[in-house]
C-alpha cells in the first residue's frame, strides 16, 4: 500500500539540506513505528521515496515524499498526520496524508513544475517588473550554470513558464526588496529560483525563497499537486 | 541581551553547512535568563560535527539547565568561512540555543579534549569580544573557564583560562555556580573579581593559575607555588563515586545535520584499570565505575524510543570490559521493541574479550565497523606498554569478525613507544599479515587496515619522562612500515602526520611559557590545528624561535625523576612513585595485570579519594583479561599454520 505525505519546511530548520531531512525523516519512522515496507536483499531499506530536492534555505508549503507499508497494515490517515508531526523536529509539519495508487509514477518522475514565492533584493520594483516583462518577451536567455560539478550552457526561457511581480517587503535584515512569484519547469533540466534572477538580472540578489506548490502536467494538459487538492494557503499567509 | 539571528540568519547562504549554526537539536533548550541565574555558555572549540556528539558538554548542559540559578547554551568554533563573515561584520561568537553573543553570558566554560584544539580556544575567546589573557580581562568581562582530560597539564593555557576544573565536572559545577553566582549579584565592583577568583581556586577540583607563582632556573622549571595560604598546593581532581546517580544525558542532543558518533551513547563506565601506560584517560579516570546494568538498558530504550536512531554505542575506554556486556547487547539485539533494526557498536573493544558469541549478536543486525587496538607490534612492546594482547587472541578475535561475515578489520598501533626497535615495527606488519591469512580461511577478500599513530607522551602516566621520537624518525618508521607492508595484498597502512604529533607534544607537555607560543600561532592564523588542511607546523616552529624556546627540550627530551614537571601541581590521585615505579617496571619489559582483579597495586586513585571500583562481577572474565588468568609467558605465540604466512 502506498501512501503520499506532503509537509513544509520552515523557520530556521530551512537551513538544513534535502539529506539532513531524510534522515530526520528515517528516526520519524522509527519512532512512530510505521509498519514500512523493506526492500529485499543483503541490507534491507524502508520503501521511502522522496520528491524533488529543496535547495538548502529554502523554505516550502509543499514537499512531498511516497512510502510503502506492509501490505496488510491499517491506516488511520486522520491520526498519521499528527503522528508523524510529532515525531518530527519543530519546523517539519506533516499537513496531508493520502493513500495513491500502488502503480503510481514516482514523484520525481511526475512532478513537471513548481511555483515559488521569492523575495529579491538589488532592483526597486519598477526595474523588476522591467525586467520580468524584456524576459518574458525575449525568445532565448542563454544561462550557463552548475550541475554535477560541470557549466552547462542552455536556453532557460522554456524553463519559465510565469513570473509577477508582487510587492515592495523588507528582508529581516532592513534590506528593501520586492516579493515576486514565479513558476518553474523541472523537466527536461528544471531552473532553480536563483538561476530565475541570474536570468532576469545579474544585480539581483536571492533573499528568500518559498516553494508553494509542485505541479503534475497530464498528457491531455490537466495540471494538479501531487496528493489533488489545489491548496491557496500558501499564498493566503504571504 | 537580544537575538543576534537577524544579524546571523543573512550569512547562513554565503557559508558551508549552514546547519552548524542553527541549534534546533531534538533535545536542546531555549532557557530563560534571569539576573539572579548565572549564565554558562559551554564551548567546544572545534567544528559542530566534532564538538555536538561530546557527552561530557551534553551532560552539564542538562544538569546546569535543571538548576534554577543556571542557565546554559552552547557553542562551537565557528567554521573559517563563517569566522570570516562575523568579523567582517562585527558578530561576535554566539550560542546556537537562541542565538545569544557570548558576552551576555557569565562563563564562557571550554571542553578540552584534544591538545590541538587549544588555539581555538583563544579564537573563541577573542571572537566572543574578551581579551584573551586572563590578566587583561576587566572587572565585568565574563569568566573564562576549561574542563576535561587536557586539564590535566593546564600549564599551555594557564594565561588564557581563569580557572580549570580537574576531574568529573558533575557535582563541581554547583560551586562555581554558587561562586560566581555571589560575584554577579554584588554588582561586580572593583577588586570583586579578584575576590571571586580566590574563592574559586579554594573549591576543590578547581585551579585559578594567576593564583600560583610560577619560579624558572633557565629553561628548567623550579617550583609552582600558591600565592595565598588558602590556595590548595596541589589540586586534585573531582571524581563523582557512582556513575549509576548520574543517569545523564537523559535527552541526548539529535542533531538536524550529520556529525560524528551520529548515535545513541550510552556511557557504561568511567575509568579504566587496565593500566596501558601510554594511556592518559585510563590514567586520569581511576576508578572504575560501572553504571548498573538495569540503568543502562532503560537509558538504551529510552535513548533509543525517543531519537529514533537506529545504532546505539556502548561507551567507556574499553566496553568490552564491562561485566554486563553481554546481557546488555543481547538485550538490544532481542529487544522486539528494537524489532531487529538497532545495532550496537562497542567503540574500544579488547581482543582477548571479543568472541564468537559477541560478534554472531552484533552481526545480527548490521556489521559496524570493527577496530581492534594492539598498539604494539611484539609481546615485548606490549609487555613496556602494559597491554597485555597475547598474539593468539588478536587471531582468535578476528577469527571470531571473519568468521560472522567481517570483511575488513582495523588495527590501531603505535609507533615512537619507549624501547620500541625496527624488529618491533616489523611486527606490526606481520601481525597484519597474520590477520589477513586468517581471514582467507573464511572469504577471499578479506582486508586488513593496519592505522600507526605517533605516539606522544601524555602527562600524568608512567610515560610522562620520556622523549618523544623526532618528526625525522617518526618519518623513518612510516618509510620503514610502508616497505614492509608493500608486498602484502590485504594489508592497508594508514599514518598519522608526524608534523601534528610534534605541536600536540608541545602542548601536551609545555610549561606555562608555552602559552606565549600557542598565542603567536593563533595571531599568525593557526586555527583549527587537528585538521590537516589547516594544520602549519611552521607556524608552531618560528614561533617556538621567537619566544627562545626549543623542541628539544620541550618535546624530544627524556626527563629525570627528581624534575619538577609542569603538572605536579594538579593532581589525577596517582602518587608520582607509582608512576615513577611503573615507569621503571616497562623499561625492563614488564607489564602488570588489571587491578580490578589482582590485589592494589597502590597508585593512589582510589586510596587516596576513599572510594573503589564499582564492578558487578569480583572475577575476571572467562578466558581472562590483561594478565590475569592468562598465560603471560606464551603472549608471543604464533599458530604454526600462520608462521610466515604471506599473501
Amino acid at each position: 500500500m502506498k501512501v503520499r505525505v506532503r509537509f513544509s519546511k520552515s523557520g530556521k530548520i530551512r537551513w538544513t539540506s534535502h539529506r539532513d531531512v531524510a534522515r530526520m525523516w528515517e528516526r520519524a519512522f522509527r519512532r512512530t513505528s510505521l509498519p514500512l515496507a523493506y526492500s529485499e536483499g543483503f541490507s534491507p531499506r524502508p520503501k521511502v521515496s522522496f520528491g524533488l530536492a529543496l535547495s538548502t534555505g529554502h523554505e516550502s508549503v509543499a514537499e512531498y515524499l511516497d512510502l510503502e507499508l506492509v501490505p496488510a497494515s491499517e491506516l488511520d490517515v486522520e491520526s498519521l498526520s499528527g503522528r508523524l508531526t510529532a515525531a518530527l523536529p519543530d519546523g517539519i509539519e506533516v499537513t496531508a496524508v493520502g493513500r495513491i495508487d500502488d502503480r503510481a509514477d514516482s514523484l520525481q518522475h511526475e512532478v513537471t513544475s513548481c511555483t515559488y514565492e521569492l523575495v529579491a533584493a538589488g532592483a526597486t520594483i519598477d526595474e523588476l517588473r522591467e525586467y520580468v516583462a524584456q524576459a518574458l518577451a525575449a525568445p532565448t536567455i542563454v544561462l550557463t550554470r552548475q550541475r554535477k560539478g560541470q557549466d552547462v550552457t542552455d536556453d532557460v526561457r522554456p524553463a519559465i513558464l510565469s513570473v509577477d511581480v508582487l510587492d515592495e517587503v523588507e528582508a529581516d535584515d532592513g534590506r528593501p526588496c520586492v516579493s515576486l512569484v514565479a513558476e518553474l519547469a523541472t523537466q527536461p533540466r528544471g531552473l532553480r529560483p536563483a538561476e530565475l534572477l541570474a536570468a532576469l538580472s545579474p544585480t539581483l540578489d536571492e533573499v528568500r525563497v518559498r516553494r508553494t506548490n509542485q505541479w503534475i502536467l497530464r498528457a491531455d494538459g490537466a495540471r494538479h499537486e501531487p496528493l489533488g487538492v489545489v491548496t491557496e494557503l500558501a499564498l493566503a499567509d504571504a | 541581551m537580544t537575538t543576534l539571528w537577524p544579524r546571523v540568519e543573512p550569512l547562513l547562504a554565503k557559508v558551508q553547512k549552514p546547519a552548524r549554526y542553527i541549534g534546533c537539536e531534538e533535545g536542546a533548550r531555549s532557557p530563560v535568563h534571569a539576573p539572579h541565574k548565572v549564565a554558562w555558555l559551554l564551548v567546544y572549540p572545534d567544528s559542530y560535527e566534532v564538538g555536538l556528539p561530546n557527552q561530557g558538554l551534553q551532560i552539564l548542559y542538562e544538569l546546569l539547565n535543571e538548576r534554577d540559578d543556571a542557565v546554559a547554551e552552547r557553542s562551537y568554533a565557528p567554521w573559517s568561512d563563517m569566522e570570516a563573515q562575523l568579523r567582517g561584520r562585527g558578530i561576535p561568537l554566539f550560542s546556537v540555543d537562541t542565538h545569544r553573543a557570548a558576552g551576555d553570558f557569565d562563563l564562557l566554560a571550554f571542553n578540552l579534549s584534544a591538545e590541538l584544539v587549544f588555539t581555538n580556544v583563544l579564537n573563541c575567546i577573542d571572537l566572543a569580544g574578551v581579551p584573551v589573557r586572563s590578566a587583561e580581562r576587566a572587572e565585568d568581562d565574563l569568566v573564562v573557564m576549561a574542563g576535561g582530560h587536557c586539564t590535566f597539564n593546564p600549564e599551555p593555557l594557564a594565561d588564557f583560562v581563569d580557572a580549570f576544573v580537574i576531574g568529573d565536572g558533575e557535582e563541581v559545577i554547583a560551586e562555581i555556580t554558587a561562586v560566581v553566582g555571589e560575584w554577579k549579584r554584588s554588582g561586580r565592583t572593583p577588586g570583586s573579581r579578584q575576590r571571586m577568583l580566590r574563592t574559586l581556586a579554594a573549591v576543590p577540583g578547581v585551579y585559578v593559575p594567576s593564583m600560583y607563582d610560577v619560579a624558572y632556573d633557565g629553561p628548567a622549571l623550579v617550583s609552582v607555588t600558591p600565592r595565598y595560604p588558602d590556595v590548595p598546593e596541589r589540586v586534585e581532581k573531582r571524581t563523582i563515586s557512582d556513575l549509576g546517580a548520574w543517569p545523564y544525558p537523559k535527552s541526548q542532543l539529535v542533531p538536524l545535520t550529520e556529525v560524528v558518533h551520529d548515535r545513541l551513547n550510552v556511557e557504561i563506565f568511567r575509568g579504566c584499570t587496565r593500566g596501558c601506560r601510554f594511556c592518559q584517560a585510563g590514567m586520569i579516570t581511576r576508578p572504575v565505575r560501572e553504571r548498573p546494568v538495569a540503568q543502562v538498558r532503560s537509558m538504551i530504550s529510552d535513548g533509543l524510543a525517543r531519537t529514533g536512531y537506529d545504532e546505539v554505542a556502548l561507551t567507556s575506554l574499553s566496553s568490552a570490559d564491562y561485566s554486563g556486556i553481554d546481557e546488555v547487547v543481547k538485550g538490544v539485539i532481542d529487544d522486539p521493541a528494537c524489532s531487529g533494526q538497532v545495532s550496537v557498536s562497542l567503540p574500544s573493544l579488547r581482543v582477548d574479550a571479543y568472541t564468537v558469541g559477541l560478534a554472531a549478536e552484533i552481526a545480527k543486525v548490521r556489521r559496524t565497523g570493527l577496530t581492534f587496538a594492539p598498539e604494539g607490534g611484539t609481546w615485548r612492546l606490549r609487555q613496556v606498554i602494559s597491554k597485555l594482547i597475547r598474539e593468539e587472541d588478536l587471531y582468535g578475535a578476528v577469527d571470531s569478525a571473519f568468521s560472522q561475515g567481517w570483511q575488513r578489520v582495523k588495527l590501531y598501533f603505535l609507533m615512537g613507544l619507549p624501547t620500541e626497535t625496527d624488529e618491533d615495527l616489523e611486527g606490526i606488519a606481520s601481525l597484519a599479515r597474520n590477520c589477513v591469512a586468517v581471514g582467507k580461511k573464511h572469504s577471499g577478500r578479506v582486508s586488513v587496515t593496519a592505522s600507526v599513530g605517533g605516539f606522544v607522551p601524555k602527562p600524568q602516566t608512567p610515560f610522562q619522562w620520556f622523549g618523544q621520537n623526532t618528526e625525522a624518525e617518526l618519518r623513518r618508521k612510516v618509510g620503514l612500515l610502508k616497505d614492509s607492508t608493500r608486498r602484502d595484498r590485504g594489508v592497508t597502512l594508514k599514518w598519522h602526520d608526524p608534523r601534528a604529533s610534534v605541536a600536540e607534544g608541545l602542548a601536551s607537555r609545555g610549561d606555562r611559557r608555552v602559552g606565549a607560543v600557542i598565542e603567536d600561532v593563533w595571531r599568525h592564523g593557526g586555527i583549527f590545528q587537528e585538521w590537516s588542511e589547516f594544520f602549519r607546523l611552521d607556524l608552531w616552529e618560528s614561533a617556538m624561535e621567537r619566544h627562545g624556546l626549543s623542541l628539544d627540550w620541550y618535546v624530544y627530551r627524556h626527563r629525570s625523576e627528581d624534575e619538577v614537571l609542569p603538572w605536579d601541581h594538579i593532581s589525577a590521585g596517582l602518587h608520582k612513585d607509582f608512576l615513577w615505579g611503573d615507569w621503571q617496571d616497562a623499561l625492563v619489559a614488564s607489564g602488570v595485570e588489571d587491578c580490578r582483579w589482582t590485589p592494589c597495586y597502590d597508585c593512589g586513585a582510589c586510596t587516596g579519594y576513599g572510594i573503589e571500583h564499582r564492578v558487578a562481577s569480583a572475577v575476571p572474565p572467562a578466558g581472562g583479561s590483561q594478565g590475569t588468568g592468562q598465560d603471560l609467558s606464551t603472549g608471543g605465540f604464533v599458530p604454526v599454520t600462520l608462521s610466515g604466512a604471506r599473501s
